[in-house]
């Protein structure tokens, strides 16, 4: 936590300086009062005094109260200010860390939890400034200062506001102890019931078609169950704090005024009235003393939590990124649109097993080269070596005839044009989705974006909507169907005119039919552009220059499609499963 | 007013405690309270007596400062006399009763508020539970699974611990406030016209900026949505954001969300700020009213100075609840909305009722025809139908497989015969008898579905496959995963046929997919639908899936939504959708002679 303090500025640091100094003076114009409290007690009390006199104090402490009042206010914007700018601060550090993750880390952190840690987290963080810290700064002083206010007046008087907060903390302390574990199990249980119903929810077909509608409330029952127990007794066990709380704060008043009245009347005619005026002080400063430490008890309550998403931040700001950029950042030779794999190999950093055993192979400026193999055998990975999203462990790769660790990766991505397998709409327009990012050349018309589509055989659906390629698409694409928006993403990288396109399983959403009409405009239409394609289906890449067969992370096999239904075991098998035998060799 | 306002994002179950968010407005408060208490019935006997032990506890506490005036004025009459220690001790043992039961009061009531807020919450989830089975499919083609998630957690709590802290509050507030007005104005109409005055002069002030605040704290809980929004964007499509070079697009928004959050921050988190200390000083302002003319009418003797240390208390007891009742209003009012949202769901029209449903097909004695007559369906949100004059036979024992372009129909289909939608007309027959004449119940113990999008759930493995089947022996399990090629997979798990099944493990999508075969050859129906899968399958596990569908299709009447032409060639009878209705039908050979839209569709295969 303390090391997520630096990233407060100096002007901050100046800003919580002040608000110091503004707490300090307000705790004592606080602690000021009960002084003229006690004076106008004394003087109500006192036959013949002065109307003026009272008036008088109670002007002194009316100010007291509005200097106190000033100084809350002024602090309040001073945090507020404070908690705004830390917590914007730290929200763009870790954007920024994250933005520069290599997917190794992405991987290991997983994106969701990236997600909580940048809003969640930072939130939880940023309330406990705004609430905790003045409070963390006031009740301590308050604390102490009282305390040592009232310490002399009476040891009687201040054993008993002692017993008072023993007390007090030590409910609050057995609550704790008892009830914060149970808070982590009613968070899973809440998870636990989400689960089961969205368990029922997205398989809610085979719920009905099974005629499962009872076994899935008997098991939502059990959790429903659990967790209303759980509830219960945390907050029947709560249930105690408030009335503990006033019992003791009334109890302390009650037992001052009852100690007060024997110390009175044990003493000294002379010393009565100054007792009495000391009993109305006390309660008021004992009072003071067990809010505070309320309050810090409240803030103890607070700080794991803090703590927590302080730790899960730091770690991602802290992570060292395994990929670093190169210097070249113009071409170096004459090589264009190539890509050579040098005996590369690949593992994950903690991982002993080689998901990539030496690969070779190269590809000429305009040729298609296709992967495929079974799941796992590595086609994915060997294809995202290209962008860098992983670096080889072992070998090398290169574009170009350059080493792609050499290159700064923003020259290195000018040259491709990437489709996820999974495609990525951003909440903007058709048009934006298509023109977006930079790729080192001018801004990308509305004319490139127009024939991008066409060719990714969008044209038709894009056009029949609203506002044509203007129309907003919402968070994630959901307003269009899951082929149309990897037809937008395959778009997005034609539009992009790259040396390479990589397709990375990027057309088994397409039905077969768009699929080969939109490999054939896009062949027509980037003629000298290198495509590396990973699929699944036979069907995709029967007609490629060249196939490569990976099977558990080895090449079994390089050739055309003919070729290697005569000498690849392993195609043979993938093509058998898909296509009957006649039609693989009249294809 | 339309009712499409998207969903702000809420907070999670737990960040409730912390923030103080804005509150939530109900459409319409007085009803969804309404609404609210009436639902409450079962529990009001149990909130009746603790509405009486709160408005108890409160008129003690009330009592407890006239009897410390009391006390005081008997200790400053021992200043100067001999002290009345005896009716000291006597109000001091008084008092302390009243302490003790009054703690003991509220301490009932909010045992009593709990139990009652968490088994009404619990009763909610049970309905919402319940409802999600009795609804129509229809409905979650409209509504996406959070929103209804979010009603199960987010709302339900917010109900249980609002309704918690804000009823008993409320009327304990409000005893305190009116009986302190009462006890002020018995005791003396001046004193407490200053106090009421002195204090109301501050609230006015506080509600002023309240209401300010209101307006950041909406735009607060705005601006985060959208700065989330943004983040959770580029953080899942980092790839394509690093690859497109991106990054710099994405920071010029991030920064432009994040310093609009920023200032929505420091204005709403400053305006809520203010609340603490204006109450303090209204507090010590009413005091010092309190005070300067208390002394005034002590020195001329129309009060006794206990009667200002009674007010000292009084003006707080009357200070206090106002801003406890404001808070509980706010979190009544998020109680309504939340409870609206739930009642609302619950409200949904369920399935139509058939109760008056006699016939009944057994099970173990349909033949295995299947007519469709006339078929037209259409979907809520479309403005044509899906499915229009739709005819097809297939008798007993008949391998169908429906073929298409997406969006054709094909699924739609499915959900007809299975009766998860109703038809708009025409009719559906099962050996002559129409599925309108057959209970929903009936119709699935009929069929086995075995869907492309392989559900699973949290259990083990043998729990997933033996699923609701009643009476399946060990052994019966073993058997079906033989068959299906499983038993070797399942016996390499740490626990074999007791592992658990959970999201992130290491079960590929292929043996999902086998999981659920065996799960529907367990049932063991006359009829099958099958979804066959595309993608996501490595080639050899899907070699495996296709011998598993093959054995699972055997004597069955099935129909097979195809995406593999050596399915497709076999089939018994192809159809060929094509906007909502057949646009050929008949075997591979033929349909291939006719040279139409199925031929086209084939060929198109192996083009590149």
């Amino acid at each position: 936590m303390i090391k997520l303090f630096k990233n407060l500025g100096k002007k901050e640091i100046i800003l919580a300086v002040v608000s110091l100094i503004l707490i300090i003076a307000q705790v004592w114009l606080e602690l000021k009062m009960p002084d003229y409290m006690s004076e106008i007690t004394v003087l109500v009390q006192t036959e013949g005094s002065e109307m003026s006199e009272i008036i008088e104090n109670g002007a002194y402490m009316i100010a007291c109260a509005l200097g106190s009042l000033i100084s809350a206010v002024i602090v309040g914007f001073l945090a507020s200010n404070i908690s705004a700018t830390f917590s914007m601060r730290v929200r763009k550090k870790l954007f920024d860390k994250v933005e520069n993750l290599s997917m190794n880390e992405v991987k290991e952190f997983s994106t969701s939890s990236l997600i909580t840690r940048t809003t969640n987290d930072i939130t939880q963080i940023q309330m406990l400034i705004a609430m905790g810290l003045q409070l963390m700064i006031k009740a301590p002083i308050t604390a102490v200062w009282a305390i040592t206010k009232i310490l002399n007046k009476s040891w009687q008087w201040s054993a008993i506001t002692g017993v008072g907060i023993a007390i007090l903390l030590g409910v609050i302390a057995i609550l704790m102890i008892i009830v914060i574990p149970r808070f982590k199990i009613v968070q899973k249980l809440i998870d636990k019931i989400n689960g089961v119903t969205r368990e029922n929810l997205t398989g809610i077909r085979v719920v009905r078609a099974f005629n499962a509608e009872e076994y899935q409330q008997d098991k939502f029952e059990k959790v429903n169950s659990e967790l209303t127990n759980m509830q219960l007794f945390n907050q029947k066990a709560f249930a105690i704090l408030s009335p503990t709380m006033y019992l003791v704060m009334h109890f302390l008043t009650l037992s001052i005024y009852f100690v007060g009245a024997f110390l009175i009347k044990d003493a000294g005619m002379i010393d009565k009235v100054g007792i009495f005026g000391n009993m109305v002080v006390f309660s008021s400063y004992a009072m003071q003393v067990i809010m505070s430490f309320l309050m810090l008890a409240m803030i103890f309550m607070m700080l794991p939590r803090a703590q927590v998403s302080a730790d899960r931040i730091n770690e991602v700001l802290d992570k060292e990124i395994s990929i670093k950029d190169g210097n070249i950042d113009k071409d170096i030779t004459n090589e264009r649109g190539t890509v050579e794999f040098k005996n590369v190999c690949f593992k994950y950093p903690d991982a002993d097993e080689y998901l990539l055993k030496d690969i070779s192979f190269k590809v000429k400026k305009g040729e298609t080269v296709a992967f495929i193999g079974s799941t796992g055998s590595g086609k994915s990975t060997l294809i995202n070596l290209v962008p860098r999203f992983y670096d080889a462990t072992d070998g090398e790769v290169l574009v170009d005839g350059v080493n792609v660790k050499d290159y700064t990766q923003e020259f290195l991505h000018n040259k491709l044009g990437y489709v996820s397998q999974k495609a990525i709409i951003f909440n903007e327009t058709v048009k934006n989705n298509v023109a977006y990012g930079e790729n080192g050349k001018d801004k990308i018309t509305d004319e490139q974006v127009k024939k991008a589509i066409e060719v990714a055989q969008g044209k038709d659906f894009i056009e029949k909507m609203e506002n044509s390629y203007d129309t907003q698409m919402a968070q994630g694409g959901t307003n269009v169907s899951g082929g149309q928006k990897q037809r937008i993403s395959i778009a997005r990288a034609i539009a992009r005119n790259p040396e390479i396109y990589i397709f990375d399983d990027s057309f088994s959403a397409l039905d077969y039919k768009t699929d080969s009409i939109l490999r054939k405009e896009l062949k027509k239409y980037t003629k000298n552009a290198t495509t590396l394609i990973v699929a699944q289906r036979i069907g995709t890449i029967m007609n490629a220059d060249k196939i490569v067969v990976l099977d558990e992370g080895r090449i079994v096999g390089q050739g055309t499609h003919n070729e290697l239904l005569k000498n690849c075991e392993v195609y043979e098998q993938i093509a058998l499963s898909q296509l009957s035998k006649e039609e693989l060799e009249n294809g | 007013m339309a009712n499409t306002v998207t969903r702000m994002p809420r907070r999670g179950p737990m960040g409730s405690r912390m923030g103080r968010g804005p509150a939530e407005k109900p459409k319409n408060f007085k009803r969804a309270t309404k609404r609210l208490f009436a639902e409450l019935k079962d529990f009001k006997i149990l909130i009746i007596i603790a509405l009486i032990l709160a408005t108890l506890g409160a008129v003690l506490s009330i009592t407890a400062p006239n009897k410390l005036s009391e006390m005081t004025d008997i200790i400053s009459q021992g200043l100067f006399m001999e002290m009345d220690i005896e009716g000291i001790k006597r109000i001091a043992l008084f008092l302390a009763g009243l302490y003790i039961s009054s703690a003991l009061f509220s301490f009932i009531q909010s045992i009593l508020m709990t139990d009652v807020s968490n088994k009404f919450a619990k009763q909610l989830r049970t309905r919402i539970s319940k409802k999600i089975n009795s609804l129509p499919l229809r409905y979650f083609d409209k509504h996406s699974t959070g929103d209804i998630l979010s009603r199960v957690t987010n709302d339900v709590d917010t109900i249980a611990q609002t309704m918690n802290q804000s009823l008993g509050t409320l009327v304990t507030s409000v005893t305190l406030f009116t009986g302190a007005v009462i006890m002020m104005f018995y005791t003396n109409w001046i004193m407490a016209l200053t106090a009421i005055i002195a204090s109301l002069l501050g609230f006015i002030f506080m509600f002023l900026i309240l209401g300010r605040s209101q307006k950041y704290f909406v735009a607060r809980q705005e601006e985060l949505g959208n700065l989330n929004g943004h983040i959770e964007e580029i953080y899942s499509g980092l790839n394509v954001v690093k690859v497109y070079n991106g990054k710099k697009e994405s920071d010029r928004k991030f920064d432009e969300f994040n310093k609009r959050v920023y200032e929505a921050n420091r204005k709403s988190q400053f305006l809520s700020g203010l609340m603490q200390p204006i109450m303090g000083f209204i507090g010590n302002f009413g005091y010092v009213a309190v005070c300067i003319v208390g002394a005034l009418l002590t020195m001329n003797n129309i009060i006794s100075f206990g009667v200002i240390v009674a007010f000292i208390i009084y003006v707080r007891l009357f200070t206090n609840p106002l801003s406890q009742i404001a808070q509980a209003m706010t979190s009544l009012q998020s109680t309504a909305a939340a409870s609206e949202r739930v009642f609302e769901f619950l409200d949904e029209k369920e399935m139509a009722n058939q109760d008056g449903i006699v016939k009944k097909l057994d099970k173990s004695k349909v033949k295995g025809d299947i007519e469709f007559k006339n078929i037209v369906f259409q979907y809520d949100n479309n403005d044509k139908p899906t499915i229009k004059n739709f005819n097809a036979v297939a008798t007993a024992g008949q391998k169908i497989a429906i073929v298409g372009p997406t969006g054709a129909g094909k699924t739609t289909l499915v959900n007809l015969l299975m009766k998860f939608y109703d038809l708009d007309s025409g009719e559906i027959k099962i050996d002559g008898v129409s599925t309108s004449e057959l209970t929903r119940e009936n119709i699935h113990e009929l069929f086995t579905m075995v869907l492309q999008d392989t559900w699973l759930f949290e259990g083990t493995v043998k729990e997933n496959i033996v699923y609701n089947t009643k009476n399946i022996s060990d052994e019966k399990v073993k058997e079906v995963c033989k068959t299906v090629g499983l038993d070797h997979f399942i016996r390499t798990l740490p626990k074999g046929y007791d592992t658990k099944i959970s999201e992130n493990d290491s079960v590929s999508a292929g043996q999902r997919q086998l999981l659920t075969i065996a799960r529907g050859m367990i049932q063991n129906a006359p009829f099958l639908i099958l979804d066959e899968a595309t993608s996501n399958v490595d080639t050899r596990t899907e070699e495996l899936v296709q011998k598993a569908m093959d054995k699972l299709t055997e004597g069955k009447t099935s129909f097979i939504i195809a995406h593999r032409l050596s399915t497709i060639k076999n089939a018994d009878l192809i159809l060929v959708i094509g906007n909502g209705n057949i646009v050929e039908q008949g075997t591979h050979e033929e349909l291939m002679a006719q040279k139409g839209v199925y031929a086209d569709l084939y060929n198109s295969q192996f083009e590149l």
